[in-house]
Formats: C-alpha cells, structure tokens, sequence
C-alpha cells in the first residue's frame, strides 16, 4: 500500500481516520486520568502531613 | 412470645401495607393519572393519524406503563425507612427477602393493577384493535409484576441515598429493556393476527426469573443500604 | 507462588508489585498496538465489498469485546469483595468501571462511524449497537452509585450487587435486543460476523483484542493503585509513602 492509498483509505479516510483519532483520544484520557488523580491526592495528603506536623 | 409462621408474616405485611396505602386514596391515582396524560399526550405530539396511532400505539402504552411504574417505586421502601420500620425487617427473624416479596406484592397490586385495569381504555383511545388490546393486557399482567420485582432491586440500592431518584431511573430502566421489547412486541404481533406464544412465554420466564431471584437481591442490597 | 498471591491481597503490598510491573506491562502493550496497527493498517488488503473503511473494525471490534469482558471482570470481582471481604477486590471492581465505560463508549462511536459509510445513517438500531447502549448505560449506572455513597466499603458492596443484576441481564437484554432487531430491521447484513474472514484481517484482529487486554490491566493497576492510596490514606505505610518529614 502506497503512502497516498494509506492517508486515503480508498476515499474513506474521514471516517478512518477519525475512528483512530477517538480512539487515542481515549486511551489517552485512560491514561492521563489515574496520572492526575494521583497527583491531586499526593498533594491533599503532603498538605495534610504538613497540617500535623505544625500541631506538634 | 411465639413468631409466626412464614406465611403469617407474610400476609400480615401485606394487609399492613395494603391498609396504609388505602388511607391515603388520593396517592394511589397519581401512577395511573400519570399513566394516562403521557399515553395521551403522544398523539398531540406526534399527530392523531389513526394508522399511525395503531402502529405506535402499543410500544407507547408500554413505555408510558413503564414511567409510571418508574415514578411510583419510590414508594416500596421511603416510608418505612424513614419511620424505621425498614430496619426492624432487617433484624426480625423472617428472611428478608420473603418480606421485600410481601412488599413488592402490595406495590404491584396498588400501582400495577390499576395500569391493568386502565389499559383498554387507552386502547380504544389509539384505536388498537381489539386482539392488542387483550394482548396489552395479558402482557401488563405479566410484566408490571416483574417490573415491580425489578425495581425493588433498584430501590434497594438507593433508599439510604438522598437523591436516590434521579439514579434509580439510570439504574432501572436498562434492565426493563427486555420487558418492553417482548410485550410491544406482543401487542403488535397481535395486532397483526400473528402468534404470540412465543412473547408470552419469554415475559413467563422473565417472571419466573423475577419472581425467584429479585427478593434475594432485593434483600442484599438493603442491608448493605442500611448498613 | 502461592506466598506471591497471598502477598497480592494486601494493598501494602499490591500497591508496591503492581507498581513494578506497570512498566513492563505498558511496554508490552504498546509494542502489541504499534505492530497490530500496522498489521490492520498497512499489510492487511482492502476489502472487495467495504473498501478501507472496514479497517475501523480493527478498533471497534476489540473495544466492543472489552466492554464486555470488562464487565465481567467488575462484577466477578465485585462478588468476591462480596462474599470474601476482600479490599481488594473491591478496589479492582470500581477501578474497572471508567476503564469499561470508555470501551463502550468508543465500541459505539466507531460503530456509528462505520456505520455511516456502511448504512448511510450515523445511527442504526443495529442489534449490537443497541446493546452496547444498554450496556453504557449500565456502566454508567454503577459509577454513579459509587460516587452517590459516601462510605467507600458500603458503596462498593452496594455497587456490586447492582453488577451483579446487571451480569444476570446482559445476555436476557443481547437476546431481547437481537430478536427485536430482526423483527424490526429485515435483512439489514451486519458486515461485523462475516463467518470467513481473511487470515490478514484476522491477525490484526486478534492482535489488537491483546493489546486492549494489556492497556486495561495497564490503567486498572494504575487506578487501582491510586484507589489503594486513598483507603488507606490513614496507614502508616501510606504516610511514609506520602513524605514524612
């Protein structure tokens, strides 16, 4: 298959294409969202570590 | 003092609930007013062609049964938790699920009977020829139990929660989908002079499976509610 | 071995195996997606009767089976957090929940996407995609009792149950569904079970169902592990781990 038919999938490529395209989208966003959580929850626990160390 | 038996229990419960539900008469019309303004406001919305009408007329009736049936759970499990009569249940030396079945019952025979009953009217309101309109029956009586059984399950799982409503709908309505399907389909069959042998059984055996499996879970899921 | 999965069971140590093993698993996944696209895009032929456009199968047909695969898992799960109290089965079911949704969601998307070339319709009350509606739908339903219950175990076990219904209903709603559908839809041909289907199209087919399989235990361990951290935000291990000062 030439580099031409690839990006034009036989005149399909909109539709081929953009069925890929979401599907990175949300393999990404699977991805990216445990990364966050993670990162918000490690920031509330240093807060409240630092919280009970001023209490001491 | 001596329990009673299982089955006194039973009917005890029954007759309680059935007798709290008559004191307030005026509640037992909302479902089946409910019941009849959305059938009745399909043909403003879609046009009055009466074949139309007989096309859609039978998945209609079925759906707005469905929302009706939907809007009236709330009432199986809210007032008996909030009194703490729910919890009493749960500790009292009957099985549970035998009560939830006793309170399905009498849910089922103050909301799904009177859809029952209305039906025909709502037929001869579609125009439904007169096979649908046994059909519609003969399907009501033996889906809106299930779906009295069905949704206990739901109200179960959120009678502790304090916006339960808005996600019993999302929790209830994916598993009514075969209960519709099989009993529009029914009506239309009839409708169209074909057999409805095969409807008949398959909403029997969604009953059967209700009927045996549905207090069980029912049962799990409030203690796990009011835990 | 047997010492490994006894050692799984405690979050402590889940939390501390899983983390070593994400990277491998991440690498084996993408290694399996790269060579599973080119397969599906380059070296598989085009098809006599759809073209190119049926190369979108490559992704909605591997989604469509992890939705369904994930759900299974979610609610086997959910029974053993039920009947063994297992923590960790509890984390690994709602830790299942997003990740099965997304595949739903993307199983219906690239299915009216492919549709639409196919039927001309962006959306066909095909047997299939109505059932993976419900199917999101019933996804949808378990996380929002999660989140609707405020106590973590309660909401866990609560939801676990509803997986359970729902695990009981999914083939009573796949069958009611189909036989609506060839009532209603006549000879509409699902080009999605073609029963001979081309070597060439084959592999890259199953190539692409491993690679799904590795990224949901990829995004699960990593969910999971967040999950972990928040139950037992109150541990002493959990502290140290946090920073101690």
């Amino acid at each position: 298959m030439s580099l031409n038919e690839f990006f034009h999938m036989g005149g399909y490529a909109a539709y081929v294409w953009s069925s890929y395209a979401i599907a990175l989208v949300v393999l990404l966003a699977n991805v990216v969202a445990p990364v966050r959580q993670r990162r918000k929850l490690f920031t509330q626990l240093a807060r409240r570590a630092r919280r009970e160390r001023k209490k001491l | 003092m001596n329990t009673p038996s299982l089955s006194r229990a039973f009917g005890l419960l029954l007759w309680r609930d059935l007798t709290l539900a008559f004191r307030r008469r005026t509640e037992l019309f909302n479902p089946l007013l409910f019941f009849v303004l959305v059938t009745s406001l399909f043909p403003l919305g879609i046009g009055a062609e009466p074949a139309l009408l007989r096309a859609v007329g039978p998945g209609i009736i079925w759906v707005a049964a469905l929302l009706a049936a939907l809007l009236s759970l709330d009432s199986v499990f809210r007032s008996d938790f909030e009194d703490g009569s729910l919890e009493q249940f749960l500790i009292s030396a009957q099985p549970l699920s035998i009560l939830v079945l006793a309170k399905v019952v009498a849910h089922w025979l103050i909301t799904g009977l009177p859809l029952l009953i209305v039906a025909p009217l709502l037929g001869l309101l579609l125009d439904l020829p007169t096979a649908s309109i046994v059909t519609l029956m003969l399907t009501l009586a033996l889906g809106t139990p299930v779906l009295s059984l069905i949704g206990a399950i739901g109200v179960a799982l959120t009678v502790g929660l304090r916006r339960g409503g808005v996600i019993l709908s999302l929790l209830v309505l994916p598993l009514y989908v075969p209960v519709l399907i099989f009993a529009a389909n029914a009506v239309e069959s009839a409708g169209a002079g074909l057999s409805i042998a095969a409807h008949l059984s398959l909403l029997s055996a969604l009953l059967a499976l209700a009927v045996s499996l549905s207090p069980l879970a029912a049962a799990a899921a409030l203690k796990i509610s009011l835990s | 071995m047997w010492h490994f999965f006894h050692q799984l069971g405690s979050p402590k140590h889940f939390y501390r195996i899983a983390g070593r093993w994400i990277p491998w698993l991440a690498v084996a996944c993408v290694v399996s997606m790269l060579y599973g696209l080119y397969q599906g895009l380059l070296v598989a032929p085009t098809d006599y009767q759809q073209g190119d456009s049926y190369r979108i199968m490559f992704i909605h047909v591997p989604a469509a089976w992890m939705s369904l695969f994930i759900y299974v898992v979610m609610a086997g799960a959910g029974a053993i957090g039920l009947i063994w109290h297992m923590k960790l089965a509890e984390v690994v079911a709602i830790s299942s929940a997003p990740i099965g949704a997304s595949f739903t969601f993307l199983a219906l998307i690239t299915g009216s996407i492919w549709g639409k070339p196919m039927w001309g319709t962006w959306w066909v009350w095909d047997a299939r995609l109505t059932s993976e509606l419900i199917l999101l739908f019933l996804y949808l339903g378990v996380m929002a009792l999660y989140g609707a219950v405020e106590d973590k175990r309660t909401a866990a076990r609560a939801t676990a149950i509803l997986a359970l219904v729902g695990v009981v209903n999914i083939p009573i709603i796949h069958y009611s569904v189909e036989w609506w559908n060839t009532l209603h839809q006549g000879p509409t041909v699902t080009k999605f079970d073609t029963p001979s289907i081309d070597l060439r199209m084959l592999i890259p087919l199953l190539v692409m169902a491993v690679a799904f399989k590795l990224f949901y235990v990829v995004v699960l361990l990593m969910r999971a592990r967040v999950e972990v951290l928040e139950r037992e935000r109150n541990t002493q291990w959990v502290r140290e781990l946090v920073g101690s000062p």
